[in-house]
């Protein structure tokens, strides 16, 4: 066995037992740290796969940005130690049936069909070539996409500030509140 | 067995049905946009496994993933930003809690 191989399935193996894990245990806070394991198990993927760039904005991306996000909001939500409540077992049970059926019939159908390779010179994904082609206009290039997507995080961008902002009557009726609270004392 | 595209394929398919799973089964909003997270992963995965074996004379796998990763992140964001505000009408956050949609 080679060392690449060897490597291949202990990724494999980091980034499925994490992910089962996230989704079964019953602390918010192991979920996401075990979330975290699966992300960079394929982040490690991707190395394997020589996609280096895909490989750091995944890191960046999700193991920096998501997941951080994630444990935020779970400081902000949620009880310190408390566990979630346990799910009805007919409801898991169900759930991991209609899963593996489907599980079972994507591998079917996935092992009963043949790829074709294309016989094409292969392109390294050099950071060098996937900047030419993003900003590229002409045929193949992904420069209109590129645009699209920079408006969309900034519509995201300013939703976020107007979803999660204060109201503003909220915040008058918070500091009557406390005026009121003051001058009890 | 040498790894390649059906251990991808099978590695992918298997973290997309884990997502699948933890989303039927949890009731907590926060876990269950970890779900979502799983799910997408495991599409950037078949992305990026098809490019390299099938299509590796194309980067457009790549440029895929990239768009993907780029939104999954503004629908992170702004999941949190619900969720958050949320929690600040109902003190709760599971789905079960959250049953009218204007409070």
């Amino acid at each position: 066995m080679k060392g690449a191989t060897i490597i291949f399935y202990l990724l494999a193996t980091l980034t499925l037992v994490c992910g089962v894990l996230s989704v079964t245990t019953r602390q918010i806070f192991r979920a996401a740290i075990y979330l975290l394991f699966s992300l960079i198990g394929i982040a490690g993927l991707y190395f394997w796969m020589d996609y280096q760039f895909i490989a750091a904005v995944q890191i960046v991306v999700y193991v920096g940005g998501i997941v951080v996000l994630i444990i935020f909001s779970i400081f902000l939500t949620q009880q310190a130690g408390e566990k979630l409540p346990k799910q009805r077992i007919d409801r898991k049970i169900f759930s991991a049936l209609a899963v593996f059926c489907a599980f079972a019939l994507t591998m079917l159908q996935l092992y009963q069909h043949t790829f074709y390779e294309t016989a094409d010179e292969p392109v390294p994904a050099t950071v060098a070539n996937i900047g030419n082609r993003m900003l590229s206009v002409k045929e193949g290039g992904y420069a209109l996409p590129f645009e699209v997507v920079s408006i969309l995080l900034l519509a995201a961008l300013i939703g976020c500030i107007v979803i999660a902002m204060r109201d503003k009557t909220m915040n008058i009726e918070q500091g009557t509140l406390n005026k009121e609270v003051e001058k009890g004392k | 067995m040498e790894p390649g595209l059906y251990q991808l394929l099978f590695i992918s398919a298997a973290l997309f049905f884990i997502g699948v799973y933890g989303f039927f089964t949890r009731r907590n909003l926060i876990t269950m946009l970890m779900s979502v997270e799983l799910v997408l992963n495991s599409v950037n995965l078949n992305f990026i496994a098809f490019n390299k074996y099938l299509w590796p004379g194309r980067m457009d796998g790549l440029f895929f993933t990239i768009f993907v990763i780029a939104i999954a992140a503004a629908e992170a964001a702004v999941a949190i930003a619900i969720i958050i505000n949320l929690y600040r009408s109902h003190q709760s956050i599971d789905v079960e809690n959250a049953e009218e949609l204007k409070y």
